[in-house]
């Protein structure tokens, strides 16, 4: 894909991969506790180095969103949080950290706003990419047409269960890189990582040249190293999330819990820099 | 009596594109995860569709276990008191289990058999669909967990106990509005980590494709009897077919047979609720919007941003905030 500028995901990626330092993908919901201390985290996720974050737009009926995203996601939408609220967001803390942002966020989602529309809104708010886990290649040529004409990432999802030929089409719909999921379920933290890993990312970079990284179910530091051994990245969604909500729920005040989820996300970087990719 | 073919048949126009458009609604938005366990079914359906041996074994079932056919009735006292229309109701009240949901669940707990597989799992509102989907695995001897809403966990516990009777497990869903639509979420969240398994028994017409085509043919038995029936008791076809709709399957399975018969208006009635405002009805068709959700490209209750809002209905399963894809169309 031509961008008219070089795209920050991609641009981070390759200095990660030049460095050949395993990478960490933090995720964050959008507005969870509120989008000040949200903004905070991002500044501090950044500065920790991460290349790319992942801003996850709440959406009511999450299919592919395990507990732990599911209940950030009700307490956000349960404080009247708007998509316009998730675009201030990124606006806030566009101009201060150098990482790519890239949302993700449900098709109902972007189908209601315009697909066009969305696709305008984000590049302009900031953003430099979308994952959308419930498009599958078969409905993915508006999307990644929307988002290439909005100089924005179309990040497909290949799952344990996706096949060499599917394998191929999302190769074929996807820009920036390719998100492989570790494990067949939802989101969520898991004990271990599937050993099946290593074979199935080898899979994907048969057919294409694009970063590969692994969510779902990574949640440790020793996850992120056995990640980092094989891929490119490592995304931790719901191992962050729960650590906010906990602290949410022991009414910790707000700076405490930026602090408690930087020395997490410093722990997993410092995993994954020990890793020689 | 009636004799009908067991086979559905329908004219090329009114099948969906391979894709499962149904012109721009329909399709399949679900996780990659997914795709999988969706394609096989497809795949597996698409085999089946034209396997007079399979719709054979089903109609069998359908005879001797569900106790089909099920009558036309004339409801002469209601034709009397309303003075207007002369009105048959078409029984279906009266199969196994007390509802239509039989006919499907039938039908895709055979296909799941052939698919080979071992759990079947299932979401309900009212309780009808989980006692059909309980029944079916029942008597093909399968495992069978059923997710439903605490909301109509509470207010329909006599199918709760029906289900458990019946060796089926259900999972209460404490999430959202505790009703349908979040049993569903429950139901697909379940199918991601297990559909190597796992066949999702879906009740009504909805869903990714081939779900709605699927369920839709499988329900069309009822409309295959009814047209045969209305034309034995009155030798004619009806003015008027009218049905409920909340996802759309019974009205879908009755209509059906009905589509090339320009004479006949085919009329589906929504659930008003308590009022026409916002989350106090479940009125799709009426006042919804494009939207997706559940996988499916379909008119859907949102707000502006794209979040399912919340519906009411005074029956427990008419409470759906989208509506089939082919009704949409």
């Amino acid at each position: 894909m031509v961008h008219s500028k070089t795209n920050r995901v991609v641009a981070r990626l390759a200095e990660k991969a030049q460095a050949k330092v395993g990478a960490v993908l933090p995720y964050f919901t959008a507005g969870y506790p509120d989008n000040a201390t949200a903004a905070e985290f991002i500044r501090r996720a950044d500065a920790l180095g991460a290349p790319v974050i992942e801003i996850g737009v709440p959406y009511s009926d999450s299919i592919a969103d395990g507990p732990v995203i599911q209940d950030s996601f009700n307490y956000v939408l349960a404080r009247s949080y708007r998509l316009d609220d998730a675009f201030d967001l990124v606006r806030q803390v566009r101009e201060s950290v150098t990482c790519g942002l890239v949302a993700m966020v449900s098709f109902s989602i972007v189908h209601r706003y315009g697909l066009d529309r969305f696709m305008r809104v984000a590049c302009a708010a900031g953003l430099d990419g979308v994952i959308l886990p419930d498009v599958p290649a078969e409905e993915a040529a508006a999307t990644l047409h929307a988002a290439t004409s909005a100089n924005l990432c179309h990040i497909g999802l290949i799952a344990p269960t996706t096949c060499e030929t599917r394998t191929k089409a999302i190769a074929r719909t996807s820009t920036g890189f390719i998100y492989q999921i570790a494990v067949s379920g939802t989101t969520g933290e898991r004990a271990m990582v599937a050993d099946a890993l290593s074979s199935e990312v080898a899979a994907v970079r048969r057919v294409s040249n694009l970063p590969v990284c692994v969510g779902f179910g990574v949640s440790r530091p020793e996850h992120v190293r056995s990640v980092c051994k094989v891929a490119d990245g490592a995304i931790v969604g719901s191992g962050i999330v729960r650590r906010i909500g906990d602290g949410i729920e022991a009414g910790a005040d707000h700076a405490q819990i930026a602090d408690s989820v930087s020395a997490f996300i410093g722990t997993l970087t410092e995993a994954a820099a020990t890793v020689e990719s | 009596m009636t004799v009908v073919d067991v086979m559905p048949h329908l004219d090329e126009r009114w099948e969906p594109t391979p894709e499962g458009r149904f012109g721009a609604f329909g399709g399949r938005y679900v996780p990659e995860t997914l795709m999988a366990a969706v394609l096989q079914l497809d795949e597996a359906y698409r085999a089946v569709r034209n396997d007079r041996g399979f719709w054979e074994e089903l109609h069998r079932m359908l005879t001797d276990y569900a106790g089909r056919p099920s009558p036309l009735y004339f409801a002469e006292r209601l034709t009397e008191q309303l003075g207007g229309a002369r009105i048959y109701l078409k029984r279906e009240d009266l199969n196994h289990t007390g509802a239509h949901k039989i006919n499907n669940t039938l039908g895709q707990v055979l296909l799941a058999k052939r698919l080979g597989k071992s759990r079947i799992i299932a979401e309900t509102g009212a309780g009808q669909h989980g006692v059909a989907t309980a029944t079916a695995c029942a008597c093909c001897g399968l495992e069978c967990v059923v997710y439903m809403g605490a909301e109509d966990v509470r207010r329909q516990a006599l199918n709760v106990f029906r289900m458990e009777l019946l060796g089926a497990k259900v999972v209460s869903v404490d999430t959202g509005q505790k009703t349908l639509k979040d049993a569903i979420n429950a139901a697909m969240r379940d199918w991601i980590g297990t559909s190597d398994h796992t066949h999702y028994c879906i009740g009504s017409v909805m869903g990714p494709h081939p779900y709605p085509q699927m369920v839709r043919d499988f329900q069309s038995i009822v409309g295959r009897e009814a047209r045969a029936q209305v034309l034995e008791a009155t030798g004619s076809l009806p003015d008027q077919v009218v049905a409920c709709v909340g996802g759309g399957s019974n009205a879908a399975g009755i209509f059906a047979p009905f589509l090339d018969d320009k004479d006949v208006t085919l009329i589906g009635v929504e659930a008003a609720g308590s009022g026409m405002e916002p989350g106090q009805h479940a009125a799709t068709l009426s006042v919804g919007a494009p939207g997706i959700l559940h996988g499916m490209e379909t008119y859907v209750l949102q707000d502006e941003d794209g979040q399912t809002m919340p519906v009411h209905s005074v029956s427990a399963g008419l409470d759906y905030p989208g509506v089939g894809p082919e009704h949409a169309f």
